[in-house]
């Protein structure tokens, strides 16, 4: 139950994109076109969950275990940074098909703070492996959620009459804080959901 | 001073530790770059147009070298000197390249087409297509509105005064940008140097419908496809098309044609780029 109650919070309540603001640069960048936004999503779930794993024992027996947690942004940044280049390196030689499906998208979000953030938030939830796994999957969901419904949003926008002053970034940010607006709407539901799976 | 100095070492060790393995993966699971590929794209024309069928140019080159692709003629903005180094590179007998050029399958502008509202949109055929199919009366035609002209990176295509977009075939280089931005989807390509009969139309509404809605529409009447000899005309849902591979250009199809939506067109006969072209095109006239 707690399990479903976390990938519910991650993608709903607290969606990266929509309520907690991280991630935000590839969610503007990235969303003109739907294709390209589920690729740039399918990277970053990817990324997430191995940054996840990957991250979740380093913190418990390097840094914990020694008395360090004040360096856990600093190594997370590294760590993350060279798993993404290693898995890059790796994919390119046996998976060739997943290497094209995400290769443009993967150096993108190497320091991405939606990335760094998951594996913070997993440490300070006091969260297990499985949890940190299930978190993160969860947030990934919720990135590719926030990034295709924006994508749809943008394409329709694309053939309407936007005053010249509107035009470009500034109507894509007041959509994007419209979207946010109707997320909030979810506040309290998961809670109401699954009484005590949250405390 | 302590924690400081365990903190830099520790994040050093980390970061040596991560470049190490870095640099080992690399060396060990190198994948070996295909020089043939890279030595294709310094010859392609680099704009990434897409008109190959291919993502971008470098998809184009590693096709090519792979051998899943062996028609050296693809890359349109290069043209026959890109074709032609493309198969030295590669060791073949280049194909022959045939310069295309795009064309508006619509004459009906102001004067011939009837207007059944005044359109006071946003001025983008993509958004005008959406309402009612814009603001003429033929729901096929061009819409005049120039996104085709704003999608054409030579600058080669043109809305003309009497509100048709219109192909330079002189400066046009086959990118197919145009054809794929049009929304009607009535720009097509055709062979440039080359006699040929085209069909200025793309109605595809019966006969009786297209008189009212244009004076110069293609009416499916299949006098053309009748009168010619090298069936090369087809009509189907009342519109003619030519067949550009079996057309000869004879000619004998246009003086039937009741409204002079089919024409005899040779597209770039002012710009000869190379000595088959040339001979083409003096046969021709």
């Amino acid at each position: 139950m707690t399990y479903i109650a976390i990938i519910f919070t991650a993608i709903f309540t607290q969606n990266f994109v929509l309520q907690k603001f991280l991630g935000i640069c590839p969610f503007l960048g990235v969303s003109k076109k739907k294709d390209t936004a589920v690729g740039m999503s399918a990277a970053v779930i990817f990324v997430m969950v191995l940054a996840a794993a990957v991250c979740y024992p380093i913190n418990k027996y390097l840094l914990v275990a020694n008395g360090f947690e004040y360096l856990q942004t600093l190594v997370f940044i590294l760590v993350i940074a060279a798993l993404v280049q290693f898995v890059e390196i790796a994919m390119k030689k046996y998976m060739k098909p997943l290497y094209n499906a995400l290769g443009i998208y993967l150096p993108l979000i190497t320091t991405n703070c939606a990335v760094l953030g998951v594996v913070t938030l997993n440490v300070q939830n006091n969260y297990n492996f499985a949890m940190s796994v299930v978190n993160a999957l969860g947030s990934g969901l919720g990135y590719m959620l926030a990034m295709i419904m924006f994508a749809g949003i943008r394409e329709r926008m694309e053939g309407n009459d936007i005053p010249k002053f509107w035009n470009g970034l500034p109507i894509v940010l007041v959509a994007a804080s419209l979207l946010t607006c109707t997320f909030l709407g979810f506040t309290g539901v998961i809670d109401n959901m699954f009484p005590g799976a949250m405390s | 001073m302590h924690a400081v100095i365990i903190a830099v070492v520790i994040v050093a060790i980390t970061g040596l530790i991560l470049g190490i393995v870095l640099s080992v993966a690399s060396v060990v699971m190198k994948v070996p770059v295909d020089e043939t590929a890279v030595e294709i794209e310094e010859n392609l024309a680099g704009a990434n147009c897409g008109a190959c069928g291919y993502s971008g140019c470098s998809g184009y080159a590693s096709a090519l070298s792979k051998g899943d692709c062996t028609d050296t003629t693809l890359c349109a903005p290069g043209g026959a000197d890109t074709a032609k180094a493309i198969a030295s590179i590669l060791g073949v007998s280049g194909g022959e390249l045939r310069p295309m050029t795009a064309f508006v399958a619509c004459h009906g502008g102001k004067e011939e087409c009837d207007t059944t509202m005044n359109y006071h949109g946003d001025m983008s055929c993509k958004t005008a297509a959406q309402l009612y199919s814009g603001g003429k009366a033929c729901s096929f035609g061009c819409l005049g509105l120039g996104d085709c002209e704003n999608a054409c990176p030579y600058d080669s295509i043109h809305v003309n005064e009497n509100g048709v977009a219109e192909v330079n075939a002189e400066t046009c280089r086959a990118c197919k940008i145009c054809v794929n931005t049009c929304p009607q989807g009535i720009i097509e390509m055709v062979p440039l140097y080359h006699q040929e009969a085209v069909v200025y139309c793309s109605n595809h509404d019966k006969g009786a419908a297209t008189r009212k809605e244009c004076k110069v529409g293609c009416i499916g009447c299949m006098k053309c496809q009748k009168t010619c000899t090298h069936d090369a005309i087809k009509v189907t849902n009342f519109c003619a098309h030519v067949d550009q591979d079996k057309c000869v250009g004879c000619g004998d199809c246009i003086a039937g044609c009741p409204t002079k939506c089919l024409q005899l067109d040779t597209f770039g006969k002012i710009i000869v780029k190379d000595g088959a072209a040339e001979a083409k095109v003096q046969a021709a006239s």
